[in-house]
């Protein structure tokens, strides 16, 4: 008779057995403020629906202090998730190669933040231009 | 090189089917000098001080893949690591993470063969070749797109760096991935459709969620996290072309 019994360990608190998947875990949670702000924006689009008065009520609500504090935190994080979601693209890409050579995963990444820094100057100075 | 000998401390995760319920912690004082491997200590605790104790090894040059284990909570070759770097402290070792403990260091990998099996890892000639027609070309570039693949020395580590494969063994795996983009990305190979089944299955790509560890602890470089990320496009090209090929892609 075979005496064999393999023993399973527990996945228990996996997260917090590694510094890298705590990490992992704060990534995946900045996902959250992501979409907390898409319902702010949300909000607003059916306050604007509803008429000015119920549009600048919104626009009121914005800058309470509570509500600057809420901004200050999301801002946090979505650069955080700015930055992990373009460390983790040179591995959700597929390989390229330029002039023969193989586009290193620095490259993807420094272009990814480049092109969101751009994006967001860019952003913006045409919301700053409509407004004023 | 005897007056610079040390004394370190290893924990050994034990387990004994035959007489543990589960594992148990057993530790044990090992001299070594400036190059002696983790791999070599544990020799020594077989050879001097308790021979019942099981792990595995070959080729003690990070070329075999036998010898991988927890080592301090991360999956490491053993033979590459180095006691020196974790004294004055002690150092913890346990069979490798996820996988079930077959005895003490010894993980069961019948699964990870089978599966292995099961994806083809070998290559499927794109047109039928003879003798007479010579060696197979292929540019350095061609070889260039999956080079890094090809050298997965199977040892299992990026298993024990995935938490997704922790909770659900019948996961495909990075490492998997890897080998099988070794011979589907080969300008020679033809047989990426018989080898997509599995990786479009439910326990196939999609259960990895970018956690990206197990490129951290590949001990060659080969970015499993980027093959399977890779074949999330191929699996979603394969699931929408279906219907612009009359099912040609399910085949």
């Amino acid at each position: 008779m075979s005496i064999r019994q393999p023993y399973v360990r527990s996945m228990d608190g996996w997260w917090k057995r590694n510094a890298y998947y705590i990490r992992y875990m704060a990534r995946e949670i900045t996902a959250v403020f992501v979409a907390a702000y898409a319902l702010v924006l949300l909000d607003g689009v059916v306050r604007l629906g509803q008429g000015e008065a119920a549009f600048n009520g919104w626009l009121q609500a914005l800058k309470t202090p509570l509500s600057l504090a809420f901004h200050l935190v999301v801002l946090a994080t979505f650069v955080y998730h700015t930055w992990s979601w373009f460390s983790i693209m040179p591995i959700t890409m597929p390989i390229m190669f330029v002039g023969g050579k193989r586009v290193q995963p620095g490259t993807i990444t420094g272009t990814g933040l480049v092109a969101a820094v751009i994006t967001c100057v860019a952003v913006f100075f045409v919301v700053e231009g409509i407004s004023s | 090189m005897a007056d610079t000998e040390k004394i370190i401390e290893i924990e050994v995760l034990r387990y004994r089917p035959e007489q543990d319920k589960e594992p148990v912690l057993q530790t044990y004082k090992v001299p070594f000098i400036e190059d002696t491997s983790v791999l070599q200590g544990l020799q020594y605790i077989k050879d001097y001080l308790d021979g019942t104790l099981s792990f595995r090894w070959s080729c003690r040059m990070a070329i075999c893949g036998s010898c991988g284990m927890m080592i301090d909570g991360k999956p490491k070759l053993s033979c590459k690591t180095f006691l020196r770097d974790y004294y004055p402290g002690k150092l913890r070792i346990e069979a490798l993470a996820h996988f079930p403990v077959e005895r003490d260091l010894m993980v069961t990998v019948k699964d990870y063969v089978k599966r292995l099996e099961g994806l083809k890892p070998y290559l499927i000639p794109k047109e039928a070749r003879t003798l007479e027609a010579g060696e197979y070309l292929q540019t350095p570039q061609q070889r260039d797109r999956y080079m890094q693949f090809s050298a997965c020395i199977n040892c299992m580590l990026c298993y024990a760096a995935c938490p997704q494969y922790g909770m659900n063994l019948k996961f495909i795996g990075s490492g998997h991935m890897a080998i099988l983009d070794r011979y589907n990305a080969d300008s020679r190979d033809g047989g990426r459709d018989e080898r997509m089944g599995p990786v479009n299955e439910e326990d196939g790509v999609w259960g990895c969620t970018a956690i990206g560890y197990c490129s951290v602890v590949c001990p060659k470089q080969v970015d499993p996290a980027h093959a399977i990320n890779m074949y999330k496009i191929e699996s979603t090209m394969d699931y929408f072309t279906r219907f612009v090929t009359s099912g040609e892609a399910d085949k």
